[in-house]
């Protein structure tokens, strides 16, 4: 897998105790089915929290809560320390600045190039030809797809659309990221490398991020796995050590059914958990 | 429970009234203030108002044509086939020309635009555009609602201007009046006030095809199937709305011109 995209990553902003996505009593239906009821939690600085949860369960209107793509009926989000359930559209829009996110179907822009899909939000920012053509070459390194800069994104397989989007969202050296299933429709190959990235970028920049999976092999890879800079690929932590800035949150039928560390759940005695983990 | 679809049906019309109303606001406030997607802008006058050309052409002329044709028999009755010019002028100019314009339009366009931010939206791009920072309406709407309007009037022009020379040739070519007669008579015959009244249809037309095709493409769920429908429901929708608002701007005209 090639280098970092560290020379694009912001510098690390000044550590603070405050979490940085703050979910309180949050609910939100739609027509008459109530999707999310009264979901709490919280992100600190660096962590990763996986989103677990079958089908239907509010996993990915939750994440589009937290980019203020949608607004709850009650309860309060704050991230990095601001109220984005109660803020204006216009000022989401400079926010989002901050947070990149990564869709479950990609929503590749499919007018566009690949180079101007991930060069996208640095055209909105008006920065220059030369600055974005070189930072969309590293974002695109960094996903392992310098070849694909001049194809349109029907020219490329699922797996490819994938890292380009990752691509996209993670140019601007955003402070949070949001995986919505990026691995979902993949074979497990593909899906092996799409969790690399999600590894890599976890361990390079050390941004905050959300991620929605299926796959509890893709979860607990996340878990167990960590980026060896020198070999430039994902490696087991020795001794079956476990990253611990690696979370969970289980939901089912809109509420929180877990909201914990990853040992906590493997030995987990609540028997709908034991039974969805098996 | 007819009761409950009732209910149902009067708050889904209310509430796309409301969309609709909102939407338009927006896009047309965005024309006020920064950024403005002036390469956007282009683009949608090159696709809406060149691709446009051809069908406007034909339309306009093939009108022209038979109007020049059909008129010929009622004039003759009262002696009055050298007025041709005249009747094709006034109902090219005043009428014809700006709703048949705008409907063709609306077929072409108001149904492009539906399918292409309906596949936007479905695919989530729309909100995938709102989470890189960027408005949705700014960047898709605004344009292709300027866009409209502003090629929407000059594509009348070039509709008039063409139907006036169909009935030119069939009135010259088939009815055997005389060339400078049937000018004479159309030019003289066209006051300032009809030349406002057919283009401020225009205008009006052109926002009202931009922001009715935009709204249903915005609005469209239900993957491929909800594409389509957006589709007929901007082109049906839209198309009324022209006949509609033709009404109300011809009444409005008469009362200030007069005639």
């Amino acid at each position: 897998m090639p280098e970092t995209l560290e020379a694009t990553q912001p510098e690390a902003p000044e550590a603070s105790n405050e979490p940085v996505v703050v979910f309180d009593k949050v609910s939100i239906r739609f027509e008459r089915k109530t999707v999310l009821d009264k979901i709490s939690f919280t992100v600190q600085r660096g962590e990763t929290l996986i989103i677990l949860g079958p089908a239907g369960c509010g996993k990915s209107v939750l994440m589009k809560l937290c980019n203020g793509l949608l607004k709850p009926d009650s309860g309060s989000i704050t991230v990095f320390g601001e109220r984005i359930d109660t803020m204006r559209e216009r000022d989401l829009y400079g926010f989002r600045s901050r947070i990149g996110m990564v869709f479950q179907e990609s929503a590749l822009f499919d007018s566009l190039s690949v180079e101007d899909n991930v060069a996208y939000r640095l055209n909105e920012e008006g920065i220059g030809y030369d600055e974005t053509h070189k930072r969309v070459e590293e974002a695109l390194h960094f996903v392992d797809l310098d070849h694909a800069i001049d194809k349109f994104p029907s020219e490329l397989s699922g797996g490819m659309r994938r890292r380009v989007s990752i691509a996209r969202a993670i140019i601007s050296g955003p402070e949070l990221i949001l995986y919505d299933s990026p691995t979902g429709g993949l074979d497990p190959i593909t899906s092996t490398t799409i969790i690399e990235l999600v590894v890599k970028q976890r361990d390079v920049s050390h941004a905050t991020s959300l991620l929605i999976t299926h796959r509890l092999q893709d979860a607990f890879t996340l878990a167990t796995h960590r980026y060896d800079a020198n070999s430039g690929r994902m490696e087991l932590i020795p001794d079956g050590g476990i990253d611990d800035t690696t979370r969970f949150l289980v939901l089912n039928e809109g509420s929180v059914v877990y909201n914990g560390n990853t040992h906590d759940l493997v030995h987990t005695e609540d028997p709908w958990l034991k039974e969805y983990l098996s | 429970m007819p009761g409950a679809s009732t209910e149902s049906f009067a708050k889904s019309t209310v509430a796309a009234v409301q969309e609709y109303s909102l939407l338009a606001g927006r896009a047309v406030g965005n024309m006020f203030s920064g950024p403005r997607y002036w390469a956007d802008i282009f683009t949608q006058m090159d696709s809406i108002g060149v691709g446009s050309l051809p069908i406007v052409i034909l339309t306009g002329f093939f009108t022209g044509c038979v109007l020049a044709l059909q008129s010929e028999t009622a004039l003759q009755e009262f002696g009055a086939v050298s007025r041709t010019g005249s009747l094709v002028s006034l109902s090219m100019v005043k009428e014809l020309g700006p709703v048949l314009t705008a409907l063709m339009v609306s077929g072409r366009n108001a149904s492009g635009m539906a399918s292409e931010l309906g596949s936007m939206k479905v695919t989530e791009q729309i909100d995938a555009m709102r989470a890189l920072g960027t408005d949705p309406t700014r960047k898709l709407v605004t344009p292709r609602v300027v866009a409209t309007v502003f090629m929407l009037f000059f594509l009348t022009i070039v509709s008039d201007a063409v139907g006036i020379s169909g009935g030119a040739l069939v009135s010259v070519a088939m009815l055997g009046l005389n060339t400078t007669a049937y000018i004479h008579s159309s030019y003289q015959s066209l006051a300032y006030g009809n030349v406002v009244e057919g283009l401020t249809k225009a205008l009006f037309s052109g926002f009202i095809i931009a922001s009715v095709g935009c709204f249903y493409g915005m609005r469209t769920e239900g993957g491929t199937q909800g594409v389509g429908r957006a589709t007929t429901q901007a082109v049906v929708v839209s198309s009324v709305f022209i006949i509609i608002v033709d009404f109300i701007i011809s009444r409005a005209m008469i009362s200030i011109f007069g005639s």
